[in-house]
């Protein structure tokens, strides 16, 4: 099943990060992944949040530029090459990447990996029929 | 009751009637001044003319001009020709530079703008069961109590609400049943994008009309306000100087202003030369008050570019009308010696999709200009990736440079982050002009 994720347009000024984080962690909104892409003039901050909903309108009300994308979440086998496995599994099927980032999970305990791609769908299906874990 | 005209008399009357009535109002204004503003007084001395002088149309051109500059000269009552006794009201120019400019209103003076703005009113099919939201700013700001006061003439139910608080003035746009609404063109896109962000519909009001006006405008902002509120966008013009918004009014064959030539005089002059240039011809704009007892005019040089026509329009009325604008020759920047107009942004903004929520920011560093123009990242517009954002960035360069030819730097900002809730939006930042 697809991971909602936010990315949240940052203009790249002092403390611009640090608002929306204090306006999460005021609304009790917990994090589980964030990333932060940087462009010359401002960043997209993409977070993974225990509530996308919520989380939504409190970005929102700091005057902020946000979106929810669906992205894929797979758990990468925690061997050597681990990751390769999931790469060569997109690959046969050619399935492109746009981003990537990893974070360990508090609930698995295991290297999780979100990457965004133009069909998710498609490629969470070809990740489990490859026997792979999404989350 | 629906009313083609308010004054119909004057507003059909022939030529031949017209030019008669402003020959008589002229000489009359002409010699009142004279008589009462020594800087006037002075001026025509100075260039040998006398009220008697006056003795065609034509003579105009004899007349001396007015600038800006004079009237901040003259401070605060200098160019007033009536007792202080007779005057009932005082507006302010909304500069945000150097002194205001004061003007003042006899009761006859209120009586003639009220009017003037009860015919823009009409001319847009407003009746005296319209509810009508003001939210131009009250004040010295001549926009609220200039609307307020046509509105008030012709018996509609004014809501003065003033601008600003634009939560409040979507509840009460919606509870109160406004039909029309009368503010700046970029505070009504301002509260269409409220409108919309609060989940409402246009369906969800009963706005049917709106008087638009105190600033430059394009026909594209003008179909993202029909199209954002729902209902038909007029352009009423005017200027503090002159007398308030009403000067020129929209008929509903929205095909340029018709001046209202019983209380103005409407000349259009090559800037450079000041000869008369030929209808359809652009030039600048300048006024002479016909009427006015406590802040007469002549030869205002309202700064704007625009043209006029004397074709008949399709609506009966027979004053000349002159189109929108098309920019200000002192809102022009010349950046690395080109010339740019703000509207010329907006329009390319407006081809491309985008809301014209924009500000151009102008500098001088180690002796080169820099020139960047902010646009702000609506959630329409972003689609969470960086590849995205900058391709968007490279389109408007793109779309700038090809209409401007020179290439601004273009900075995504967050959204409503642009300065403009209250009355005109601040479309031109310079900081040339600090080191200067």
């Amino acid at each position: 099943m697809a991971v909602k994720q936010l990315s949240v347009f940052i203009e790249n000024r002092k403390g611009m990060l640090s608002e929306v984080t204090d306006a999460l962690s005021d609304a009790h909104i917990n994090l589980r992944a964030l990333c932060l892409a940087e462009a010359a003039d401002y960043g997209i901050l993409r977070l993974i949040v225990d509530d996308t909903e919520k989380a939504v309108g409190i970005v929102r009300d700091t005057g902020r530029t946000v979106v929810v994308n669906d992205v894929v979440g797979v758990i990468v086998p925690d061997t050597p090459g681990g990751l390769n496995l999931v790469l060569h599994t997109l690959n046969g099927h050619d399935v492109g990447i746009d981003y990537m980032y990893a974070f360990i999970s508090k609930e698995n305990g295991k290297a999780n990996v979100v990457f965004r791609t133009a069909d998710v769908a498609a490629a969470d299906k070809y990740l489990s029929d490859a026997g792979f874990e999404l989350i | 009751m629906e009313r083609k005209y308010w004054q119909e008399e004057m507003e059909t009357a022939s030529r031949e009637t017209l030019d008669k009535l402003q020959l008589e109002r002229l000489q009359k204004s002409v010699k009142r001044t004279y008589e009462n503003v020594p800087m006037y007084r002075e001026r025509m001395d100075a260039a040998g003319v006398k009220p008697e002088d006056i003795k065609t149309l034509d003579d105009i051109r004899k007349l001396p001009f007015t600038c800006k500059q004079d009237l901040r000269d003259t401070y605060p009552y200098g160019m007033f020709a009536a007792p202080m006794k007779d005057v009932v009201r005082i507006h302010a120019s909304s500069g945000t530079t150097g002194k205001q400019i004061v003007v003042g209103y006899t009761k006859n003076d209120l009586e003639a703008w009220d009017n003037i703005v009860a015919r823009q009113l009409i001319a847009a099919g407003l009746t005296d069961e319209d509810k009508v939201q003001v939210a131009y700013g009250y004040g010295l700001f001549t926009g609220g109590l200039g609307l307020h006061g046509g509105a008030s003439l012709l018996g509609s139910t004014v809501i003065p609400i003033s601008s600003g608080n634009t939560a409040r003035q979507v509840a009460l746009m919606k509870d109160l049943e406004a039909t029309a609404l009368a503010c700046t063109p970029s505070y009504a896109l301002f509260l269409a994008e409220s409108i919309a962000e609060a989940g409402l519909k246009p369906e969800d009001l009963k706005l049917r009309a709106g008087i638009f006006g105190a600033e430059p405008w394009t026909e594209g902002m003008r179909k993202q306000i029909e199209a954002g509120l729902g209902i038909k966008a007029y352009d009423i013009y005017g200027l503090t100087e002159v007398m308030g918004p009403g000067v020129a009014y929209e008929c509903s064959e929205q095909k340029g202003m018709h001046v209202n030539e019983d209380h103005f005089i409407i000349e259009i002059l090559d800037p450079d030369t000041l000869e008369p240039v030929p209808d359809g011809c652009q030039g600048e704009i300048v006024f002479t008050s016909l009427t006015k007892e406590a802040f007469p005019v002549m030869r205002y040089r309202t700064r704007d570019i625009g043209s006029v026509t004397h074709e008949p329009c399709a609506c009966g009325r027979t004053f000349v009308r002159m189109s929108k604008p098309q920019g200000r020759t002192d809102d022009m920047l010349i950046i690395r010696g080109v010339n740019v107009f703000p509207s010329q942004i907006e329009e390319v903004l407006i081809k491309l999709g985008y809301t014209p929520n924009y500000q151009i920011v102008v500098d001088r560093v180690n002796n080169l200009d820099t020139f960047e123009v902010k646009v702000e990242l609506s959630e329409s517009m972003f689609e969470g990736s960086v590849g995205d954002l900058s391709r968007r960035e490279r389109e408007i360069g793109e779309g700038m440079r090809s209409t401007l030819g020179i290439s601004p730097k273009i900075t995504l900002v967050n959204p409503h982050s642009i300065e403009r809730s209250i009355g005109k939006a601040k479309r031109v930042i310079d900081n040339r002009k600090l080191h200067d």
